[in-house]
């Protein structure tokens, strides 16, 4: 399972103030905290600057990347972003994300092309958002394709299939779940990835929503999440929802997390 | 029964949820002579706004808002029809509502259609992805009240903003009230753009209309 930490988030009311204020420390620790709660990547989002995107992006990356030895997720619709970005990064980060809107797709595919970069490719389109599995599917076929054709690997493909919030229409749920199903049935080597706590928007006792949908999509193949790493609760049904999907053989890592007391919550 | 005992059943059988039992307390109240505008305003109404106020409390959920709202909107209708060519019902006004070019979202504001309509107003839908001359196209031709501009990224914000001026160049601005909402727009966003109301959500939107329209 690929973890992405998505505190990094500049539409955090603290996280913007910290960037603004160039606060290494504060990103620091958030980053440190992350990784140590076991993240495999750390997203970083400067969205909220309009016009200073890049140069913020930039800068987080090379302070995240300094207090940890992680790749970043670089999260933003912006090529001029993305490319400062890229300019002081080490190792190989994932972009997040190309869609099929068609300035966000124009803007990133060029960056793309014949690259080793991870890629999320969200299901969304100029059309809007997809509401069943044939939506998603459609919008799913077209940026694989078109990725492949352009020289990325399958393998760095990560298909968010977009989650929508149950509280508006039940079955939104299954929709998600389903195309999660299928994009790994239909594309060999792929991965999915989701940020996952849309699905409990609008309802009460939202951990238990979000964990059981977690444990679902799972069971189905999903193995890429966009979540608090913080979640102690999150993390823990995570590895034993992949130990009951059968991604864990001997169900070592299920029990090395026993061991390290992951369980004891 | 008096014209408070009909009202609360017709309000308490929203909040339950019981769309028969809505039906049948109107149709009571409407055989005991009550003012359809009465039923409407101080019975259908005002169960939204109780609903508003549960939600606003968290002990009502969205979807039991979307319920409440559908209910409302389905026996509104059996009224109006039924008292078709009276001209005993009017409507608080006319929203024009759109989500802003650049953006696709539109859960946000199908719910604010969804209980403006619920809350007495007439409501034209745009739509997502909508451009600013567009807009100012259509409130030359439907003359709208209040219109309604929702963003729900922080970077299609600045699409409100370039609708309000739009507006504004076409010399039609004093015309209309204009409302905006998404999930990062801020009060202090729509007073920097100039909007005359914001509203945090859906059932929010209904009571900012009513205060920008002078309604109590």
């Amino acid at each position: 399972m690929y973890i992405v930490g998505e505190l990094i988030n500049a539409s955090r009311k603290s996280i913007g103030e910290a960037i603004k204020a160039k606060d290494v420390m504060a990103v620091q620790k958030i980053a440190k905290a992350q990784e140590e709660a076991g993240a495999d990547y750390i997203d970083v989002n400067a969205g909220i600057f309009v016009g200073k995107e890049p140069e913020y992006l930039k800068w987080l990356v090379k302070t995240v990347q300094e207090a940890v030895d992680l790749p970043c997720t670089l999260d933003s619709p912006d090529p001029k972003a993305i490319e400062a970005a890229l300019d002081v990064h080490k190792g190989t980060p994932m972009i997040n994300s190309i869609s099929l809107e068609k300035e966000r797709y124009d803007g990133l595919m060029p960056i793309l092309i014949g690259s080793d970069l991870k890629v999320v490719a969200l299901c969304m389109s100029d059309e809007g958002m997809p509401e069943t599995m044939d939506d998603r599917m459609k919008i799913a076929d077209f940026l694989v394709n078109a990725l492949v054709k352009n020289g990325v690997k399958t393998e760095n493909i990560f298909v968010d299939p977009l989650v929508q919030p149950l509280s508006v229409n039940n079955s939104f749920g299954m929709e998600f779940i389903n195309t999660v199903e299928k994009i790994h049935s239909t594309f060999k080597d792929i991965h999915t990835i989701c940020g996952l706590s849309n699905i409990s928007y609008g309802l009460p006792n939202r951990q238990f929503l979000n964990q059981t949908f977690m444990s679902m999509a799972i069971s189905k193949g999903l193995d890429g999440a966009i979540m608090n790493p913080l979640d102690k609760r999150m993390m823990a049904s995570i590895i034993a929802a992949e130990a009951l999907a059968g991604h864990d053989r001997y169900c070592m890592k299920f029990l090395k997390a026993h061991r390290k007391g992951i369980f004891i919550i | 029964m008096n014209t408070d005992e009909y009202l609360n059943k017709i309000i308490e059988s929203v909040i339950d949820q019981d769309e028969a039992m809505v039906g049948k307390s109107v149709e009571e109240a409407l055989n005991a002579d009550i003012d359809p505008m009465v039923i409407i305003n101080d019975g259908l109404t005002e169960s939204l706004k109780k609903v508003g106020d549960l939600f606003a409390e968290e002990i009502l959920f969205l979807p039991e808002l979307i319920g409440c709202g559908e209910i409302v909107t389905n026996v509104m209708k059996k009224i109006e029809d039924k008292l078709k060519g009276d001209d005993s019902i009017t409507k608080k006004g006319l929203m024009l509502i759109a989500t802003v070019k650049g953006d696709v979202h539109d859960i946000g504001k199908n719910l604010v259609v969804l209980l403006m309509g619920a809350s007495g107003y007439d409501v034209v839908d745009l739509g997502k992805d909508v451009p600013a001359n567009t807009i100012v196209e259509k409130i030359n031709e439907l003359n709208p009240d209040i219109v309604a501009l929702s963003a729900l990224l922080s970077t299609t914000m600045p699409g409100q903003k370039n609708t309000i001026q739009a507006i504004e160049e076409a010399g039609i601005r004093k015309k209309i009230k204009i409302m905006v909402g998404g999930a990062p727009v801020t009060r202090a966003w729509a007073e920097e753009i100039g909007a005359d109301g914001y509203a945090e959500d859906a059932s929010t939107a209904v009571v900012e209309a009513d205060r920008i329209m002078g309604i109590s």
